[in-house]
């Protein structure tokens, strides 16, 4: 082996750094919140205990957080469907020419770059006029029903769900795009020459191919929407998620129950790219131990 | 292509991509026509009517011009806000490049650049405001810097500029926003033919001059995208000015929040709209560099 350069040496040490820099400080808040009953916001630790765990759990102030967490949660896994299914089915159609292909691509990067803020604030005002448009029809022609029982569309899985996919898609895409630009599509012929109907090529050749990536989506797909706040802030309505509480808690909260709160949503967050990155590991590991050609086309 | 896949695929892509285009357009297009149509509106203290009126606007320019050359407000925050953009830029800049010519130069193998990309990358699908208030039993006023620095006898009181300060908030910025640095300088870098750089060398460049002339140009595309998403979100940002500011420094983003909490919708779509024009001609600047499509 060559010997290594001595800058070698020196941007080792400074990638080291970062990597302390980048998970240092959330290790520290790990190990906190573990902090014993009378210890405070910094070290030392005071013991160790899960008192701010069960703290927690009883209940901070007059914030839900058993709500918001499987609010939360519950968006969180139809986000990643959705991000999924959409994702595949435009990356498909992106591989040929349709009208308005060029401003959706164009839309999707707006999309990732146009500040959240702004993006939520629309929302916001979209469903306002909305809201206001059905009330008036239902003034004007008497409606009943919209008197009785209409108050808002806006919530959680309606204008809270196409914030979050505001946020998603661009990620599912580009990855999508990612992976159809180094796709062969001799793979598909192939099965068309042997009879196989345009779902029977996708079910058995296309998805195997792409499933690693699709892992992929869905990792971006549920964490982005499990910690997101900017796009949400605006657009939830009445409910609120558990990021949102989170930083409402950063004011008023001072014990460690905050750090607990933190270590429990970074493990969801652990475990779920654990799980997703295995899967992809997995899937690859076992094409390739099954001597299979399927996946050569892909980086 | 045989001739059944083409009958069967006139109008496939469009059912394919109908889903996500349906989507952008009710929850991102839709939005923002109604931000731009309520900034010309008019708001009394419950209501938002129709109407067509620039005063939204005058009041947010208001006295910018009159009061020269003292600021007014929003010239200010934005001259804040542009500083921060400026300093994380440069910031994230060096460090993601140093991070990504290790990555791709230095490191052997792949599977052991696929592990180090990932281990910069996994923070980052982890949440931000908990990867905020992770500095305050650092930075704080009985945090492990000040304990450290009264321990070695470096300063008699701890700091408190060290929370809650400028400092904070760009030290937040650089640890949530490299890694998208990181990402499109990997994506430029791979692309880079090692015999470039070998040529280089045989040609008698030193390690700075290939660093300036051949490797530096061939990433000017992942330079250009890693700094729009800085850029952008920086400009755009106010939950990291909220929580590491400590609530006290001013940016764009948290105007907008404030009038929207105030139900001062109009003035607040008017700020949205100003917002955006200033971003998006920042990324029109940028973009004079690159085409994004060529990347994918």
């Amino acid at each position: 082996m060559d010997k290594r350069p001595a800058s070698f040496y020196w941007l080792a040490a400074f990638f080291a750094l970062f990597v302390l820099f980048l998970y240092g400080p959330t290790i520290t808040i790990l190990i906190l919140s573990f902090q014993g009953p009378e210890g405070g916001l910094t070290f030392p630790m005071n013991g160790v205990s899960l008192h701010w765990f069960r703290q927690l759990f009883a209940g901070i102030g007059v914030v839900d957080i058993g709500k918001a967490f499987w609010n939360s949660f519950g968006l969180g896994l139809i986000v990643t469907v959705v991000t999924v299914v959409a994702s595949i089915m435009a990356g498909l159609a992106f591989r040929r020419r349709f009208f308005g292909a060029g401003a959706l691509f164009y839309v999707a990067i707006a999309s990732l770059i146009v500040p959240s803020i702004v993006v939520s604030l629309g929302i916001a005002l979209e469903f306002r006029i909305f809201d206001d448009s059905i009330k008036a029809y239902g003034d004007a022609y008497e409606v009943e029903w919209i008197w009785q029982n209409f108050t808002t569309l806006m919530g959680l899985y309606s204008s809270g769900l196409g914030a979050h996919l505001t946020w998603t898609f661009p990620f599912g895409l580009l990855i999508m795009f990612a992976v159809f630009n180094r796709f062969d599509p001799a793979y598909e012929e192939a099965a068309r020459d042997l009879g196989a109907t345009p779902w029977q090529t996708f079910a058995h050749v296309v998805l195997p191919i792409i499933a690693p990536s699709i892992f992929g989506v869905a990792l971006f797909g549920f964490t982005l929407s499990w910690d997101e706040i900017a796009r949400s802030s605006q657009a939830v309505g009445a409910d609120t998620t558990l990021p949102i509480t989170l930083r409402s808690l950063t004011t008023t909260v001072t014990t460690p129950a905050i750090y607990a709160l933190g270590t429990l949503t970074t493990l969801i967050s652990l475990l779920v790219i654990g799980s997703m990155l295995t899967a992809l590991v997995v899937v690859r590991r076992r094409r390739a131990a099954r001597g299979s050609d399927a996946g050569k086309g892909l980086v | 292509m045989p001739r059944s896949a083409i009958a069967a695929s006139k109008w496939t892509p469009y059912w394919q991509a109908a889903p996500m285009a349906l989507v952008f357009l009710v929850f991102f297009i839709l939005p923002l026509i109604a931000t731009l149509t309520v900034s010309f509106w008019n708001y009394t203290q419950y209501s938002i009517e129709p109407d067509f009126t620039p005063k939204n606007y005058l009041e947010v320019f208001d006295g910018c011009l009159s009061n020269l050359p003292t600021l007014c407000t929003t010239f200010r925050t934005y001259l804040s806000t542009l500083k921060f953009c400026l300093i994380v830029w440069a910031l994230t800049l060096v460090i993601g490049f140093t991070i990504s010519y290790f990555l791709v130069f230095h490191v052997k193998t792949l599977t052991m650049q696929i592990v180090l990309a990932l281990i910069c990358t996994i923070p980052f699908w982890t949440s931000n405001v908990i990867r905020m208030i992770s500095w305050i039993p650092l930075l704080g006023r009985n945090g492990l810097v000040n304990q450290g620095l009264m321990g070695v006898g470096a300063i008699d009181t701890p700091l408190d500029g060290l929370l809650y300060s400028d400092f904070s908030v760009i030290l937040a910025f650089v640890h949530l926003n490299t890694v998208f640095m990181i990402i499109p300088l990997l994506n430029s870098m791979f692309r880079i033919d090692k015999a470039l750089i070998e040529a280089a060398y045989d040609g008698g460049a030193s390690g700075w001059q290939t660093l300036w002339n051949v490797v530096i140009p061939l990433c000017k595309t992942g330079i250009t995208i890693g700094s729009i998403f800085v850029v952008t979100i920086v400009m755009g940002d106010y939950i990291t000015i909220g929580v590491m500011g400590g609530q006290q420094i001013a940016s764009v983003g948290k105007i907008i929040q404030v009038q929207t909490n105030f139900l001062q919708f109009p003035l607040a779509a008017a700020n949205s709209i100003v917002l955006l024009a200033a971003v998006l001609s920042m990324i029109v600047l940028l973009t004079r560099i690159v085409d994004i499509r060529k990347e994918l």
